[in-house]
């Protein structure tokens, strides 16, 4: 069974914009883009572990702050002639507010 | 065919070096030695006018440099004079030694002609025509130094311009009623006699010099009517005569000139001259695009080919920035010629043009002279023009019915119409040229030569390369802003105005983008755009700013910043450096450094803790030292008066000054200021993208230099004489720059493309000065805030927005 934690308020998290999340497993950077859809990627470029949290969003795509790969945010896939991948976190919000699914941090610890 | 030939060269000036040029591609492959009585080889003589006006600089005009001349095996001569040619023996004789030879070219150019009045030798005398002589008059300019010019021609008023621009009070004596009349009709003489004026160079036509006075240097030139003006400097400027003394003491024959035949050839059929020297067919010559010629027929003649020189009628253009002059062929009143005259007294613009008969003899063009290559074409042409006598002074515009627009003029030129008149080369071979894969405007110069030499045909060069490449030409010299539009940076900047768009949605609406949102790399730049132009109405987007300027820190390559507060002018105390030893023991600062700017960096700051650093350095008095931005950087200085026995104004008080008024204030890229208080400067103010270097009489003032991936000397804009004038100028120029150039182009990028007499015309012209330093007013009034303080306020946005670590341990 999926649970939901209560993570912020989303005005909490700036349109086109990102806030991190500390998580056991490494941060996690919650994204808001333009039209309010949200997305949780991994807070680390395969690159050259760059925080994907600062960089700028545009429409879906996150480009990374340090040496500018981008991100397909929906896939978490590098778009262009980059290889490599973040990984992704379901997430959903709900009266305002923003849920981020813990199966991750329950997945990790049973492994 | 001569081969293995010795040959020796007397000169190496503008027409030697072409002939040699020409010699080495064509496969020559004798021994060369080549005599040059300056200590230097080739440069670009044409261009000793802006190297003494500040514009370039020496080296920026040498043609041949060392390389070139060892690639080719040329045996160089420089410094050494050549005093005598031994004919018999075929030997020629410098002070150190004869070479002998079994070709000798003399290249000998003209030497100034003096005016013989007593005084003409003291001290302070000089003539123009070659570097000593440029950098003597650049040593006299100082701001406030008197110079006199004798003589209203071509050159004297080059030489009276730069020195003017450089800041000394000028005054030209010219004997006749007005000026250049050899060029010129009284009109057009007037006209530019107006726009030098209004330089504040003073103009005294009908002027006889009857003595230069002084004792023991030049101090004063006194004119037959009794007329004295006080003279620091006298350059003498009233003609040239050919340099025959070599060629006299051989006995040679000699005219006014050396005598030549067609190929080049002098009396003695191993002894060849080209160059102004010469002299062939009763006609001497002062200008280079013949000499080119000369230096064609000169290589194929001594290659064993048959070539003829034809002497080609030639135009004129003065070269003092801002003055359009063009005149070509004939403009004498005479029988049975008629003149259609075209006069706009409010833009300053004269159009005279000579018919005889149904032909067009002569053209004389001031303000406005975009038409002046067709006038030459149709001169050179010999064609009837009565069919378009009507319209004729119009230009091309409306000659046959071509529409107007601003290449309509180039259009309309033949294919063997000439484009460069230095060197001789037309529009065909252009197109040529850029047809064959030269499609920028380096290519097509080293393709063709064209706007190698003078360069005041580049704009013509770029209208045919614009022709005939249609929107390829667009599309490479200027491609795009992104991915996301089709759009360049100058149409967006362009249009964000035109249209009034004020945010980044409307923009993107607007112009039709192409993607949702933008990218990385237009939205930054829009952002930027519109601070500029909209600083009161529109609200800077954080979110469409690269990480840097959003958290107002440089990010680390592990994620953290670094932090770098303000030292106005690079100067600070022990209560500052108190603080910010404590913020370093406080937030645990892996490294405390001296940056190259002047201030301390505490590096590896962690995200989270930025508000507090920033907090306790603003309660000690200390604001953000934008070292992240694209927006004022440093202003370094140097000790200046307060300190430095040499100093000669108070620059660190003037850097601080400086670093008051512009800090804040966002730019295309970044901006680094430095104020040397005397030449020596210690405060490498002139690689910076703005330099001030303090004189005794005032300020000097340059920008565009460059000390990062490229290394660039800054150029001379202009000079001030007060700290408040500086100010001025600088905000203007920053305002300028703000307002125009493309973004994350640097100062000397943009000055590159926009060119500096462009930006040195709008901050000299008063008004246009004033309302630039206004408009940058403005925008600092929003812009100028501490970003620290304000950010210091929200600690909580810069801290993870939920802590599932702690969460997890529970
Ligand atoms: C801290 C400092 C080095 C130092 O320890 O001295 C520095 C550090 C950086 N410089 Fe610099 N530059 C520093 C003085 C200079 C200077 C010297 C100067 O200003 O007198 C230059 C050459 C002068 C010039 O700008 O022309 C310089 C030319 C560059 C360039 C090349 C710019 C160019 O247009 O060619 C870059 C790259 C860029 O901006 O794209 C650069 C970029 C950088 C960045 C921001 C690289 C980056 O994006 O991370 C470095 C940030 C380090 C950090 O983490 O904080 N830095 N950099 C200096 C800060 C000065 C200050 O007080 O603000
Ligand atoms: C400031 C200035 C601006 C000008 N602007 C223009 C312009 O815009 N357009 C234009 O068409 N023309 C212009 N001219 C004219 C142009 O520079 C000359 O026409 C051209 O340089 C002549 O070339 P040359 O090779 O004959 O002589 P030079 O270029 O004068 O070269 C002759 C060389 O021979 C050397 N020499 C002389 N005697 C001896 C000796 N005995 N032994 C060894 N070496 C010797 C001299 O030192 C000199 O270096 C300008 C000239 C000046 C000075
Ligand atoms: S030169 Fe400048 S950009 Fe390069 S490593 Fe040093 S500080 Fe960084
Ligand atoms: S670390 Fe993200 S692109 Fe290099």
């Amino acid at each position: 069974m999926t649970t939901f934690i209560d993570i912020a308020a989303l005005e909490d998290i700036p349109r086109q914009g990102a806030r991190v999340v500390k998580t056991p497993a490494g941060c996690i950077a919650i994204f808001r883009t333009a039209d309010d859809q949200l997305f949780a990627l991994e807070d680390r470029c395969p690159h050259k572990g760059g925080p994907l949290s600062e960089g700028i969003v545009h429409g879906t795509s996150v480009t990374c702050p340090l040496h500018g790969w981008v991100f397909d945010m929906t896939t978490g896939q590098a778009q262009g002639a980059d290889e490599g991948a973040v990984r992704t976190f379901p997430m959903r919000h709900e009266g305002g507010r923003v849920l981020l699914d813990s199966d991750f941090m329950a997945r990790r610890s049973a492994a | 065919m001569i081969a293995r030939q010795r040959l020796v060269v007397i000169g190496a000036g503008m027409a030697s070096g072409r002939m040699l040029e020409q010699l080495f591609q064509a496969g020559f492959d004798g021994e060369v030695t080549l005599f040059n009585a300056e200590p230097r080889g080739n440069y670009n003589r044409l261009m000793l006018s802006p190297v003494l006006s500040g514009e370039k600089t020496y080296e920026q005009i040498v043609t041949h440099d060392a390389d070139w001349y060892a690639a080719h095996g040329v045996d160089c001569r420089f410094g050494e004079a050549v005093v005598k040619i031994e004919r018999e023996d075929r030997v020629v004789y410098s002070n150190a030694g004869g070479v002998p030879y079994d070709a000798l070219v003399i290249a000998t150019g003209s030497a100034p002609f003096m005016i013989p009045v007593s005084g003409r030798d003291l001290p302070g005398v000089v003539t123009y025509r070659d570097l000593e002589d440029t950098n003597a008059m650049i040593a006299a300019s100082a701001p406030g130094s008197k110079a006199v010019v004798i003589g209203g021609g071509l050159l004297g008023l080059e030489a009276a311009a730069a020195m003017a621009a450089r800041g000394a009070e000028v005054t030209v004596i010219h004997l006749m009623g007005h000026l250049m009349e050899r060029q010129l009709d009284p009109a057009a003489g007037y006209l530019l006699q107006k726009d030098l004026e209004a330089r504040g160079i003073r103009i005294h036509c009908k002027g006889a010099t009857k003595a230069i006075l002084g004792n023991g240097k030049v101090e004063a030139v006194l004119l037959e009517d009794g007329t004295i003006y006080d003279a620091d400097l006298v350059c003498m400027a009233v003609g040239i005569r050919p340099e025959t003394r070599l060629a006299n003491d051989a006995h040679l024959e000699v005219g006014r000139g050396i005598t030549v035949d067609d190929q080049l050839r002098t009396s003695d059929p191993a002894i060849f001259a080209l160059g102004e020297c010469v002299e062939h067919d009763d006609q001497l010559f002062g200008l280079v695009a013949p000499l080119y010629d000369q230096a064609k027929v000169l290589a194929a003649t001594l290659m064993g080919q048959d070539a003829a020189f034809q002497p080609v009628q030639t135009a004129t253009k003065l070269k003092v920035t801002g003055v359009d002059l063009f005149s070509a062929g004939n403009f004498a009143d005479a029988p049975g010629r008629e003149d259609i005259v075209f006069r706009d007294p409010g833009r300053g613009v004269y159009k005279r043009l000579i018919l005889e008969g149904e032909r067009l003899i002569g053209a004389v063009l001031y303000g406005d002279t975009a038409d002046g290559s067709w006038f030459f074409d149709l001169i050179k042409q010999g064609r009837d023009v009565s069919d378009m006598r009507d319209t004729l002074i119009f230009g091309p515009a409306f000659a046959g019915g071509v529409t107007a627009n601003p290449l309509a003029a180039v259009a309309a030129l033949p294919p063997e119409a000439e484009i460069c008149g230095c060197n001789g080369v037309c529009k065909g071979k252009i197109i040529t040229a850029i047809e064959g894969g030269a499609t920028t405007l380096d290519a097509v110069r080293s393709a063709t030569k064209a706007s190698a030499s003078c360069g005041t045909c580049t704009g013509l060069v770029e209208q045919v390369m614009a022709l005939t490449l249609g929107d390829g030409f667009t599309a490479n010299a200027n491609p795009p802003m992104c991915k996301c539009t089709d759009h360049t940076h100058e149409d967006v900047r362009r249009l964000i105005k035109s249209m009034g768009l004020k945010s980044i949605p409307a923009v993107m609406q607007e112009l039709g983008w192409k993607t949702v949102g933008g990218c990385a790399s237009c939205r930054p730049a829009l952002n930027y755009y519109l601070i500029a132009d909209w600083p009161t109405e529109y609200t800077d987007d954080r979110q469409s700013r690269l990480v840097n300027e959003r958290n107002h820190g440089n990010i680390q390559k592990d994620g953290t910043y670094s932090v770098v507060p303000r030292m106005w002018g690079g100067v600070t105390s022990p209560a500052e450096l108190r603080a910010i030893a404590d913020a370093a023991d406080r937030y645990n600062v892996p490294m405390v450094k001296v940056t190259g700017g002047q201030r301390i960096d505490l590096l590896g700051v962690k995200k989270e803790d930025l508000p507090a650093i920033w907090s306790d350095l603003n309660a000690a008095g200390m604001v953000s030292g934008h070292a992240y931005a694209k927006g004022l950087r440093t202003v370094k200085t140097c000790v200046g008066t307060e300190f430095c026995r040499f100093g000669t104004q108070d620059s660190t008080g003037l850097g601080i000054k400086l670093e008051k008024l512009l800090w804040g204030s966002w730019t295309p890229a970044k901006v680094k200021l430095g104020v040397s208080g005397c030449p020596r400067n210690c405060a490498e103010a002139t690689c910076k993208d703005i330099g001030v270097v303090c004189v005794d009489s005032g300020y000097e003032i340059s920008v565009a230099g460059a000390a990062g991936m490229d290394v660039k000397e800054t150029e001379f804009l202009c000079k001030a004489a007060t700290e408040a004038e500086v100010m001025e100028i600088i905000a203007a120029f920053t305002q300028l720059y703000r307002e125009n150039a493309r973004y994350l182009h640097r100062i000397y990028k943009w000055v590159a493309k926009v060119g500096l007499d462009w930006c040195r015309a709008q901050v000299e012209d008063p008004a246009t000065r004033r309302a630039l330093h206004d408009r940058f007013l403005i925008s600092q009034s929003v812009y100028q805030t501490d970003p620290w303080a304000e950010h210091a306020a929200t600690p909580a946005e810069w801290a993870p927005i939920a802590d599932l670590t702690l969460r997890a341990a529970e």
